[in-house]
């Protein structure tokens, strides 16, 4: 017993566990805290433009479930920050000076976020609709800011730059060659874009389900179509970034790239792996090869050499070269599923000037919140366990950096437990305030929800529960409905 | 190696960003320990209420504290901040598990809807506010005697088990409900709840007695613990102690005069805690971890502190701006919320303070004003001296 609490605390994997649980949960929140006020703001925007009330309503709605999430948000948020020090003592201890600086900055800009999140919530019935409006901009500023501020610190471990080492102790800092390292530009993009598609995804997915389930009036349509065309404009973009970003990849951290594509030996005419485990070392089973494919991806030639996990000696490659692959590929393959969905709506949307809103289409939508999310994660675990076995690549080891505290498997229990009651209060939340809604009496809700709106009768319109009515406010953009 | 003039800089940011922390996520804490000493249901129902409005909307703006003193120090003070979080790992995590717990607990009381679960996430937040204080006062008993070794090589459970850290313990719990109860006296007053003005006042006024003599018997406790720090505590810090202890007995002094102006007693209340804050990083002074850790060494390299200075003046070029734009909506009474989803502003933990109503009869400031400050004063001078001839005159 005690050989084995020895054996847990000395290993890396409970804090990596553990560390790994915290980011995964907190990452959901934190695209909700980039992107959901500027899909909440697009239906503000909508709604006074053309005096649309189920746009306001919708609106109006959304920035309450924001701010549930931006609460629950600082919360885990909160966690990270300790679980650096606490778990990655030998990180922070060494490099704190060079990496910190990009987390001072992104406390200012979550401290402005959680300002304006204020003024938004609670602007709505005094302020007029364009002071409004504008309230909610520093949100959006400074959660792309901050989304920027922290992913330049994730990038700076991949490609760690501006400082001086001495004798292993950090000497110099270039706090401007910290923040824009070789991989910031690449996966803050990468990192921003996937924000609004999870947003957008999820959000559209919530109303897909409304929509399947009959409630086919404006408020869903508008409730669909509105972060569903953010994310869509979005996604065929991610495929391109993801598409740039591997390049980089390929040649900034070529062991990672390696793990990602199965690439044992270094050479050319590489073939591109679709699937597949890898057994001893070096042998695909069950995967898809498309001959010299994987060459021409990385140079455009299939003559080109990539470089293979044969170049370093074992102990530097990253483990789980199975998981790091097929995340790669699920992440790839989401990619291209939620870019295929976005592209049928906008084919269907431009030859026939409406939504589609058939179930062969709808069930898909309902799913592409869980995928992008799903993407998401895939996509951090191909960066994170790519990057092992260094914590700083090439510069310090996990090993080196992970706390000799006992007691992580302790908290690692503890704290996935908490992450369950987090992810609990963070669904069931808006889950119940939207069984509110459906309850509350309409005309009620309307002089009070909707302040901008029109009079109450042409509001009634948007009434979730009623059925959808033969016409349709002015100024609609959904057309007329599909039976 | 005397430490620069950035290193001074930074250090003296980081202790007022650790005073605003410990006043407004102090009352916070408070706020929670109040709720869970209120009573049954029907008996605790107002004053749970009444902390309920007045700190939800501070809740989410402390958080932010926590997290630039943790950046502040990780970048700062690198070599502390890992010794400190390897050898204190039990009571950090401790307060982080409270910290989640009283996040999602009050998140979900406002949304539960039967009184078995209001019930079971009201206490799990009151019960977080208490151990969530209690280990971080440990942790600063910890590293003010010196038990933090400078590269530990695991948990250091004597560091915050010793009777000084326990004390430190304690005497945050018993200041944060001190520094709580003042302010709800206030917002008791403001909303015209005259039987909470009594209810909280009594409790300050017992807070208050039990954090001076928590306070006396940590200082007692430092004489041995930590010889340094008690050594200029007495002597260069000494004028911290007794403004504090004077503000602490004139806050006494004002509760039982009923003299509750609004301005005066919550200064006077922040000047009580801010100064034992400012008081420890001086007797610290020059070292993080007491007579093993100076600042000098400890320290980042000039530009990482350099970028900590541009942040500083961020968070005073934007987030000041963007407070004052808050307050001056909130004061122009615009910002409201629709009355049917009182609750779900709530859940979002970012409800406004309800604009004030015009507050009651004030009392005749001038004379009253020059009284208390002629005694503070006074009180400075004697405690000054009861301490002062042994050391230096």
């Amino acid at each position: 017993m005690v050989a084995l609490a020895h054996v847990l605390a000395s290993d890396p994997i409970p804090a990596r566990s553990q560390m790994g649980a915290s980011l995964g949960f907190h990452i959901i929140l934190a695209c909700f805290g980039v992107a959901f006020a500027a899909v909440t703001m697009t239906a503000e925007w909508i709604g006074i433009k053309r005096n649309d009330a189920a746009a306001l309503l919708l609106a109006r709605r959304w920035s309450k479930v924001m701010a549930v999430l931006v609460a629950v948000g600082a919360v885990s948020g909160t966690v990270l920050s300790y679980e650096l020090g606490l778990l990655w003592p030998g990180l922070m201890g060494r490099f704190g000076a060079a990496f910190g600086v990009g987390f001072s900055f992104e406390g200012i800009f979550f401290f402005l976020e959680a300002i304006f999140v204020g003024v938004y919530l609670y602007g709505w019935q005094r302020l007029s609709p364009w002071a409004h409006w504008w309230s909610g901009m520093p949100i959006v500023i400074s959660g792309v800011l901050g989304a920027l501020s922290v992913v330049a610190m994730n990038s700076w471990m991949n490609s760690p730059a501006g400082f001086t080492l001495t004798n292993g102790r950090l000497t110099n800092v270039d706090p401007v060659s910290v923040f824009f390292n070789a991989s910031t530009p690449y996966e803050t993009a990468h990192m921003v874009l996937a924000a609004y598609m999870v947003t957008g995804f999820v959000i559209a997915g919530v109303y897909a389900v409304g929509l399947l389930r009959g409630r086919r009036d404006r408020y869903h349509r508008l409730g669909f179509a509105i972060p569903f065309t953010i994310a869509g404009i979005f996604a065929p973009l991610q495929v391109m970034m993801g598409d740039i970003m591997a390049r980089f990849i390929a040649h900034n951290q070529p062991i990672k790239f390696a793990a990602m594509e199965y690439v044992a030996k270094t050479g050319n005419n590489i073939p591109e792996w679709l699937g597949g485990i890898l057994i001893n070392g070096n042998q695909v089973y069950f995967g898809l090869s498309i001959p010299s494919f994987d060459s021409i991806l990385v140079g455009f030639n299939p003559h080109i050499t990539v470089i293979g996990w044969d170049s370093v000696p074992p102990d530097q490659r990253p483990p789980l070269a199975t998981l790091i692959h097929l995340s790669f590929d699920l992440m790839v393959g989401l990619g291209f599923f939620l870019f295929a969905l976005a592209a049928w709506q906008a084919w269907w949307w431009w030859f026939h000037r409406r939504l589609l809103l058939t179930a062969w289409f709808l069930v898909p939508a309902v799913l592409s919140g869980v995928a992008a999310i799903t993407a998401m994660e895939a996509g951090w675990v191909v960066t994170e366990v790519g990057r092992q076995p260094w914590i700083v690549y090439r510069i310090l080891l996990v090993n080196d950096a992970v706390t000799p505290s006992n007691g992580v498997p302790v908290t690692l229990a503890v704290i996935l437990a908490l992450y369950a009651i987090l992810t609990v209060v963070s669904i069931g939340v808006p889950m119940i305030m939207s069984r509110r809604w459906r309850q509350g009496t309409p005309a009620e809700e309307e002089a009070e929800e909707v302040p901008y709106g029109p009079s109450p009768d042409e509001a009634g319109a948007s009434r979730a529960e009623r059925p959808a009515r033969p016409t349709v406010p002015r100024g609609s953009s959904g057309g007329p409905e599909a039976p | 190696m005397n430490p620069s003039g950035a290193t001074i800089a930074v250090a003296a940011i980081l202790v007022v960003v650790i005073a605003a922390y410990a006043l407004f996520g102090g009352a916070d804490f408070g706020g929670g320990i109040w709720d869970l000493l209120a009573g049954g249901d029907q008996r605790g129902a107002a004053p749970r209420e009444l902390i309920d409005e007045s700190i939800t909307p501070v809740w989410e703006a402390n958080h932010v504290w926590l997290v630039f003193i943790l950046v502040l120090t990780w970048t700062s003070f690198p070599g502390a901040f890992a010794a400190i979080m390897t050898a204190l790992f039990v009571p950090l995590s401790l307060s982080l598990l409270g910290i989640v717990l009283r996040g999602a607990g009050f998140a979900f009381r406002h949304t539960a809807e039967r009184l078995n679960m209001q019930r079971l996430t009201g206490a799990t937040f009151a019960a977080a506010s208490l151990i969530t204080p209690y280990f971080m006062g440990t942790v600063v008993g910890a590293v003010v005697t010196g038990q933090v070794p400078v590269v530990p090589t695991g948990n250091v459970v004597a560091a915050w088990t010793s009777p000084t850290a326990i004390l430190t313990g304690f005497l945050f719990v018993a200041a944060c409900a001190y520094i709580s109860a003042v302010f709800l006296v206030l917002e008791a007053r403001q909303r015209g709840h005259q039987d909470l003005v009594r209810y909280f006042s009594l409790r300050a006024t017992a807070a208050g007695v039990v954090t001076g003599a928590l306070a006396g018997g940590t200082f007692a406790e430092l004489s041995t613990s930590a010889p340094y720090v008690y050594h200029r505590l007495t002597g260069i810090a000494l004028w911290l102690v007794a403004i504090s202890i004077a503000a602490g007995i004139a806050v006494l002094g004002m509760l039982w005069l009923h003299w509750y102006h609004a301005l005066f007693l919550r200064a006077t209340a922040a000047i009580a805690v801010a100064t034992v804050v400012f008081g420890w990083g001086l007797a610290q002074y020059p070292y993080l971890i007491p007579t093993t850790l100076p600042l000098a060494p400890g320290s980042a390299p000039t530009a990482s502190l350099d970028s900590e200075f541009i942040v500083a003046g961020l968070a005073v070029g934007l987030v000041a701006p963007g407070f004052a734009i808050l307050y001056y909506l909130q004061q122009r009474g615009l910002l409201t919320a629709a009355d049917t989803d009182a609750d779900l502003r709530r859940a979002a933990h970012l409800e406004p303070a309800i604009p004030g109503q015009p507050a009651a009869a004030q009392a005749p400031a001038g004379t009253r004003v020059t009284t208390a400050l002629v005694l503070a004063m006074l009180a400075i001078r004697a405690i000054r001296d009861v301490f002062s001839p042994r050391d230096r005159r």
